[in-house]
């Protein structure tokens, strides 16, 4: 089916999210929407999907005007979305998902399961999607929810598939086997529709790629332009997009963790005899795929997840018996992964978030009174230092933008004496500009040899700053490699496969993103 | 996925989500409260009078009497309905700040002086109320507290023989101690053990209420000699020393009532431990990360907010009624938290906040004596300004005023949605509206 956007236009109160698109996505077409965080994309792809009404501007299928009121005149019209965050119920079984609001029924309202069983099969079975029917939906790896969630959308007949960020959450092997995916349904005529931030994949994927920056088009691409041609098309400038540094020269360990064993609310073991050693001056990421136990390991080296075995020490230091404010004090630079939740407190004022952790500290009080002054002209200094952009300190901090916002955070983490330095997902939803910031700071603390240890499950990130790559996989640390490993054993690892293998078996099959980057280099 | 998960380790009151809900929304609406502007307050005294005088014709029978005839003489309907809203609220005005048609200059100011009488006990415990909301706890046991406090302060009051400074001294901190152990009872609760504040509190103040009936009928207790549910009365060293002599109620409780504002402020806005409050209250997850003893300060909240409250009822106590009966909370503690709705949680708007309701109290009386208008009118009058307070929108409406977020007047509710929608998906986009 062919889908056509012409000047559509979508308002927030002032805020212009989409301004004059014109879009064209031929039926059979991959059709790759490429842009920055912020950059609009989400908000098209729910108007087309009828979650918002555009103020100006028609879409089109198959030269037909089309008006929608909600999801479910979209869906009728043959339009199916996969969303970042998989709308699945995790009690219900594939079946149950997939007939979800479309339940065939027999007579006096019965439902048919059989005839549901027998859709789900035939689709899986037509594409090679191998999923059981009757498995249950939070037994299922997150590749496998999201075969789900297309399955659901091309049992309701979607001639258009959107597909928003559907690589966030997969390990490379994941991502080719839905590349191939997307290539079958490519071949059935299917056109797709599919929204990402990741230029490698863009260009392995895509047939045409399509551009957009502050809600505008800026540019259509072919999927044969260079990664630093679409960075620059994307952010409007001169990108690096990988941060230069210098080899790490490690000193003697700084931190580590011992034998770490941590349980969840409910008894779960969710991180399991965790070793890591950091040296002074070196940075180590925790790669993998989110949900595997690197948000608990980072809650429990700063003390909010309490660990029932192991050690955390800090320059000889245990610090397991410590409170937060304990080990924030005796060193702990933290920058937490969620930063609205986490990180900052959106009503306080940014001198107030500047010294979130530290207003009870020299000098900002005297342990009882504050000392506004002298808050508010540390905030000034390290403000500009971090090359925030904001009108005053004194404005709540919510007003800032996510990137900015970050910077507060690695200001206030920063600007103390740190002796180690924690970050987890250090750039998410951030756009270029800062994550080249963020980085460049990262290395910089690591040059004045302060031990660091960086969560991500984004493996750009992870490659750009790495000395050493730990992989986390359901709790446990598959393999600490080095810093330049290739991607594939990398994309193994987060699966679970131990190290030697990994390499073995990285060697005999290569993903098509991988093959992509070798080509690149040649 | 992560946050999915995070909920299932981290909720061990899964089948509490009624509730949290309703809490949450709760929340909402204070934060609503709190942060609507000055003009939406003053207009929506505006449009209370209004209200109270549509009220007040509806039932007056002299203008009934004119509506008998309105077609025949309309003049006689507004010239009456004029008059008679007229004379309410210029008794109102009277009774509650200055009676120009009073006899002597004594009288003529001694209304006000009744309506700072009225206004101690409220601001005390508004403040009290006021630093639970800033500290996002919904302390609802404003009452209890206050029970509690005039009942120990009474108690120091007349069963000791102290000198005269230190019996009031002990008298109010007895108060205050009593009303902290009432609120830290509850707060010590929610950190233990994460029971909720509200439930608590209003179970709370059932049992206060109990509580007292049951020591009015002990001997040991009332030591009145007598079988009346009342307590002996607190001795002259124990009460609050008037301020302007024979002929006025006014007492030192007022100096206390600007003290205790001069130091809500400061502890919200300048000490540290106002700072964890205030963290606590606006994100406890971020506080919690940045080291915040999140169960310690919320303990305290109560506990200081429960000892303002106590100082209320010891300064209502020791400072107007003197002596101790089940009755002595009146509606205190439930006027208290409207006072701090009001006040937007801010010491100085909760202090200008308990003077109107002072104020509207002792007016009320007078209003009631002179034109018959039933001092129920008052309780109307709080009831709608606080209505309007918690929806902006509704007084934006009535006055045409324009959305502070810059958006127009959206006709239909989707687009609201659709905003808020926005504003999720939009988070990491640098956010436009920088100036408001």
């Amino acid at each position: 089916m062919k889908l056509q956007l012409k000047g559509v236009t979508k308002r927030f109160g002032t805020f212009t999210a989409n301004d004059r698109i014109d879009l064209t996505v031929q039926p059979g077409e991959i059709h790759a929407l490429l842009g920055e965080n912020g950059a609009g994309k989400s908000t098209l792809m729910n108007t087309i999907y009828g979650l918002y009404s555009p103020e100006e501007g028609e879409i089109l299928l198959d030269d037909k005007l089309v008006t929608f009121n909600g999801p479910g005149d979209a869906v009728e019209a043959g339009i199916g979305m996969v969303h970042q965050h998989f709308m699945l119920i995790p009690v219900f079984s594939v079946t149950e998902s997939v007939m979800l609001g479309y339940e065939p029924t027999r007579k006096a309202g019965i439902i048919d399961f059989a005839e549901a069983r027998r859709r789900v099969q035939e689709i899986s079975a037509r594409f090679g999607f191998d999923v059981d029917p009757d498995a249950m939906i939070e037994d299922l790896p997150v590749g496998a929810q999201q075969r789900v969630e297309i399955i659901k959308a091309l049992s309701r007949d979607a001639k258009v598939l959107i597909l928003d960020e559907p690589t966030a959450v997969l390990t490379p092997q994941e991502t080719d086997e839905l590349i191939t995916i997307m290539r079958q349904l490519r071949e059935s005529g299917t056109s797709i529709v599919f929204i990402t931030h990741k230029l490698r994949e863009v260009r392995a994927i895509a047939d045409k790629i399509t551009v957009i920056r502050r809600g505008k088009i800026v540019g259509q691409a072919l999927p044969e332009s260079t990664e630093t041609e679409l960075a620059s098309l994307m952010v409007g400038r001169e990108v690096n997009l990988t941060t230069q540094k210098e080899p790490a020269e490690p000193g003697d360990i700084g931190f580590s963790v011992k034998d770490l064993t941590v349980l969840s609310g409910a008894g779960k073991v969710v991180l399991d005899n965790v070793n890591l050693d950091i040296a002074r001056g070196e940075i180590l990421c925790v790669a993998g795929v989110d949900g595997n136990g690197q948000t608990e390991l980072a809650e429990a080296i700063v003390g909010l997840r309490s660990a029932v075995a192991g050690t955390i020490t800090l320059d000889g230091t245990n610090l397991r018996r410590m409170n937060v404010k304990e080990r924030l004090n005796s060193g702990i630079g933290f920058v937490p992964e969620d930063r609205s939740t986490d990180g900052v407190i959106p009503g306080f004022t940014v001198t107030e978030n500047f010294v979130l952790d530290q207003y009870d500290q020299q000098p900002y009080s005297n342990g009882v009174a504050m000392k506004p002054s002298v808050m508010r002209e540390a905030a000034v200094q390290q403000i500009s230092r971090f090359d925030v952009r904001l009108g005053t300190v004194d404005d709540p901090i919510s007003t800032l933008s996510g990137g900015n916002q970050q910077k507060v955070v690695l200001a206030r983490e920063m600007s103390r004496d740190i002796r180690f330095f924690l970050a987890s997902q250090p750039t998410r939803g951030l756009d270029v500009g800062s994550i080249e910031f963020v980085h460049r700071t990262i290395i910089e603390e690591r040059d004045k040899g302060t031990p660091c240890l960086i969560v991500s499950t984004e493996l750009d990130e992870v490659s750009n700053l790495a000395d050493r790559i730990a992989v986390m996989y359901r709790g446990v640390v598959v393999g600490v490699v080095p810093g330049d490993t290739d991607r594939d054993v990398l994309g193994l690892m987060m699966a679970g496969v131990p190290v030697e293998e990994a390499y073995a078996q990285a060697k005999d099959h290569h993903t098509i993103l991988g093959e992509a980057d070798e080509e690149a280099q040649t | 996925m992560s946050t999915e998960k995070k909920n299932n380790d981290d909720a061990p009151a899964a089948p509490g989500g009624a509730l949290k809900e309703a809490e949450s929304r709760l929340h909402y609406a204070v934060r609503e409260l709190s942060q609507s502007s000055w003009v939406i307050t003053l207009l929506s005294v505006v449009v209370a009078l209004v209200v109270g005088a549509l009220l007040i014709l509806a039932t007056n029978p002299q203008v009934q009497a004119t509506t008998g005839y309105f077609f025949a003489q309309p003049g006689d309907f507004f010239l009456t309905s004029f008059e008679v809203i007229r004379d309410a609220y210029s008794a109102l005005f009277r009774g509650a700040v200055y009676d120009w048609q009073a006899a002597t200059p004594d009288r003529a100011i001694r209304p006000i002086t009744e309506t700072l009488v009225n206004a101690v006990p409220l601001i005390l415990a508004g403040l009290g109320i006021a630093i639970g909301f800033r500290s996002g706890m919904l302390n609802i046991g404003g009452q209890g507290q206050i029970i509690l406090g005039a009942t120990c302060a009474a108690f120091i009051g007349y069963a000791f023989n102290l000198p005269v400074g230190a019996h009031l001294l002990l008298a109010l901190v007895g108060g205050a101690l009593g009303g902290a152990i009432w609120g830290g009872i509850a707060g010590v609760l929610k950190a233990k053990t994460g029971a909720n504040e509200v439930i608590v509190t209003i179970m709370l103040n059932n049992i206060a209420l109990y509580l007292l009936a049951w020591l009015l009928r002990q001997q040991w207790f009332v030591q009145t000699g007598s079988n009346q549910p009342i307590a002996a009365p607190v001795e002259d060293s124990a009460r609050l020393f008037g301020l302007l002599g024979t002929g006025f109620r006014l007492h030192a409780g007022i100096l206390l009532a600007i003290a205790a504002t001069v130091f809500v402020w400061w502890l919200l806005e300048r000490s540290t431990l106002g700072f964890e409050f205030r963290a606590i209250g606006e994100n406890p997850d971020a506080a919690r990360t940045a080291g915040i003893n999140v169960p310690k300060a919320t303990a305290l909240v109560l506990i200081i907010g429960g000892g303002l409250c106590g100082l209320g009822g010891a300064a209502h106590l020791l400072g107007t009624e003197y002596r101790l009966g089940a009755g002595i909370a009146g509606t205190l503690g439930f006027d208290a938290i409207t006072v701090a709705l009001l006040g937007r949680s801010k010491p100085l708007g909760t202090f200008l906040a308990g003077v109107l309701f002072g104020g509207l109290r002792a007016g009320g009386v007078l209003m009631q004596a002179q034109t018959g208008t039933p001092i129920d009118i008052v309780l109307v009058l709080q009831s709608v300004i606080v209505l309007l307070i918690a929806a902006p929108p509704l007084v934006r409406a009535i006055f045409f005023l324009p959305n502070p977020d810059g958006t127009a007047k959206s006709p239909r509710r989707r687009r609201l949605k659709d905003q808020q929608a926005a504003e999720a998906a939009q988070e990491p986009a640098p956010t436009q509206e920088v100036t408001k």
